[in-house]
């Protein structure tokens, strides 16, 4: 087991390397100075001077690159010019929204998602299957900002439930905190939901045809317990691999989903730094997605173990 | 569940029974998923070809007096010579006096245009390399890595990046939505190359000395088309949206031009009071993508058939 999470472990180094070095290029290849682009457009000549001494721009491209991560290893991620910080500071500050966004976000959509798909394939063919099946569909097809100005407008315009936009620190009050998670959440969950409840009625589907369902059954079981420690324990490993996958998807979701809400997060950040062309702060942020991304996908790929016994490495 | 004596069947027996089936394509027409979401399509095809002709005036017309209407109300146009003309705004107008319903009935051609433009560009580059990576030994491990770690950034960032580099404009746009779709094709050509290159028949066509151009092209590319056509219209629908959020954050296709994510983002500020700005443009594009990923499961279900039991 410790022998298989080292060998996994030592797996994600290459997949890594590359994030870097396709990041590192992303901004050598940009036309232009990267110096002045980095220093951003109301640089003097004198700053861009000196960031082209620190990053060693007169070297070779590999010399830039070992100087590059060298740095980013060490936890210097560089200066966001446009924002007069640094961009490790940067990402302290917004950090909070996204992170909270993100779970409140898992834990409603596989709360909700899971059993939705576990209860379609157990009542194949039912009204209910195909109202899931259906929303599955549109949850792929409409876009995030659209579900969440129409939530925006029925819930907080319309009926003055929850508040519109905005966020209050989970520190400062919990329950306004709460308060304005609610929309974020739901407009986040809809393609997440979808992509859930489709695979998870596929693998129980696969998995009641099975024998030892049979037998379950045929000891008299409830319906209740064959279907979540029999088949539900059984069909875990795809639906795992489903959720770590669609992490992507939450990322990418969060980027719309903040610039909807107004939320100070990560995502809002990457769109100010794009629009500012705030290079640092972009590549270290893609950079940061990337590895919790490729990190969260290891734990998964680890847990397999844990569910499926017969998953030996 | 296929049961064992099924499979053995005399191959006269096979021969007739492939003789009569009717041809996969016709299979797929008559898939009630495919019906319904290429009606669907052809009707927002219609309309974006049909722009000029549904009573809309040029998208791009701004109207500083007629600024900010709510759907349906009535505004005096001036036309270039000097007269004017009454004209119900039925989906309204923005906050520069644009007339929506024209902005979204032409939006309608930039959405398509970016959805076919980024399936086919994302495939042509994805079978070029998926064939020399699952043809060419040597390259396959260095090319597949690159696709690892392609696949590691998530997909809007890297499309994000990709426009923060080359500035914003419409083959920029399209260019940074196909480089996240390119790995998801490389990989699937890349698995069916590996299984029939070990097929009887390529072997059979090696040892009579078939050069490799031909090999690939004429043996192993065929077997590629059926899932590259599902592939192809998922990617098509992902990319609507991909291009939809980019305009839509202001990041995406010049504001000038009427795409359904500009109009959103023009929308944005005054979504309290005017949300159509939003609404309509939000329900053709929900539309035309679910019309493509309905249209896409029909096909997945009878062209790829292995694909739909794994989903």
């Amino acid at each position: 087991m410790l022998d298989f999470i080292a060998r996994r472990l030592v797996s994600i180094v290459p997949v890594l390397a590359v994030v870097a070095i396709l990041v590192f290029l992303m901004l050598r290849l940009t036309p232009g100075d990267p110096a002045a682009v980095i220093a951003g457009d109301n640089a003097t000549s004198d700053q861009i001077a000196d960031i082209r001494a620190k990053l060693g721009l007169n070297e070779p491209l590999w010399t830039q690159f070992a100087i590059w991560i060298g740095n980013i290893l060490q936890g210097n991620f560089g200066e966001s010019f446009f924002f007069k910080k640094t961009v490790a500071e940067l990402i302290a500050q917004r950090i909070e929204p996204t992170v909270a966004l993100a779970t409140c976000t898992l834990i409603f959509a596989v709360s909700v998602s899971v059993p939705m798909g576990v209860l379609a394939a157990y009542r194949q063919g039912s009204v209910f299957d195909r109202i899931v099946m259906g929303f599955a569909v549109m949850g792929f097809s409409v876009p995030g900002f659209v579900i969440g100005y129409c939530l925006i407008y029925l819930f907080a315009i319309e009926l003055g439930w929850l508040p519109v936009q905005g966020y209050v620190r989970i520190g400062v009050n919990f329950w306004q905190f709460l308060e304005r998670m609610v929309l974020p959440s739901l407009t986040l969950s809809v393609g997440f939901v979808a992509l859930i409840a489709r695979i998870t009625r596929a693998s129980v589907l696969e998995v009641l045809n099975e024998d030892y369902i049979r037998t379950a059954r045929a000891k008299g079981l409830s319906n209740r317990v064959v279907l979540m420690r029999h088949a539900l324990r059984n069909a875990a490993v795809p639906i795992l691999t489903v959720i770590g996958l669609g992490i992507a998807i939450l990322m990418g979701g969060a980027v719309v989903t903040e610039s909807v809400f107004g939320l100070p997060g990560l995502g809002r950040l990457t769109v100010e730094a794009v629009l500012s062309r705030d290079f640092p702060t972009i590549q270290t942020v893609i950079l940061m997605f990337s590895v919790v991304y490729v990190v969260i996908n290891l734990l998964i790929d680890i847990s397999y173990t844990v569910f499926d016994p017969r998953i030996r490495y | 569940m296929t049961v064992a004596t099924e499979d053995i069947v005399d191959s006269a027996s096979i021969a007739a029974a492939t003789a009569k089936r009717p041809s996969l394509w016709l299979i797929a027409l008559r898939n009630p998923n495919v019906i319904i979401g290429g009606t669907i399509l052809l009707v927002m095809v219609a309309i974006a070809a049909l722009a000029p002709l549904l009573g809309t005036v040029d998208p791009t017309r701004i109207d500083p007096a007629a600024r900010n209407k709510k759907p349906g109300t009535e505004i005096t146009m001036r036309l270039d010579d000097g007269q004017t003309v009454k004209r119900v705004a039925i989906m309204g107008t923005d906050s520069l006096g644009r007339d929506v319903y024209s902005r979204v009935i032409y939006g309608a051609r930039v959405s398509l245009a970016v959805g076919v433009a980024v399936a086919l560009i994302a495939i042509a580059i994805g079978v070029v390399i998926g064939l020399v990576s699952g043809y060419i030994r040597w390259l396959d491990g260095i090319i597949m890595r690159v696709m690892d770690g392609l696949m590691a950034i998530p997909g809007i960032l890297l499309a994000i990046a990709m426009v923060s580099i080359w500035r914003a404009g419409l083959v920029t746009v399209i260019f940074a939505i196909v480089v996240p779709d390119v790995p998801r094709v490389v990989r699937l050509v890349r698995s069916i190359v590996l299984t029939v290159r070990e097929e009887p028949y390529v072997e059979g066509a090696i040892s009579v000395g078939t050069p490799t151009w031909v090999l690939m092209f004429r043996h192993i590319l065929p077997n590629t088309i059926a899932p590259l056509i599902v592939q192809g219209t998922f990617i098509a629908a992902a990319a609507i949206l991909v291009e939809a959020a980019l305009s839509f954050l202001g990041i995406g296709i010049p504001p000038e031009i009427p795409s359904w994510g500009n109009i959103m983002a023009e929308g944005r500020t005054l979504f309290r009071v005017f949300p159509h700005n939003i609404f309509y443009p939000g329900i053709f594009l929900a539309f035309t993508v679910l019309a493509i990923n309905i249209m896409g499961d029909g096909l997945r279900d009878t062209l790829d058939p292995k694909m739909s039991k794994k989903v």
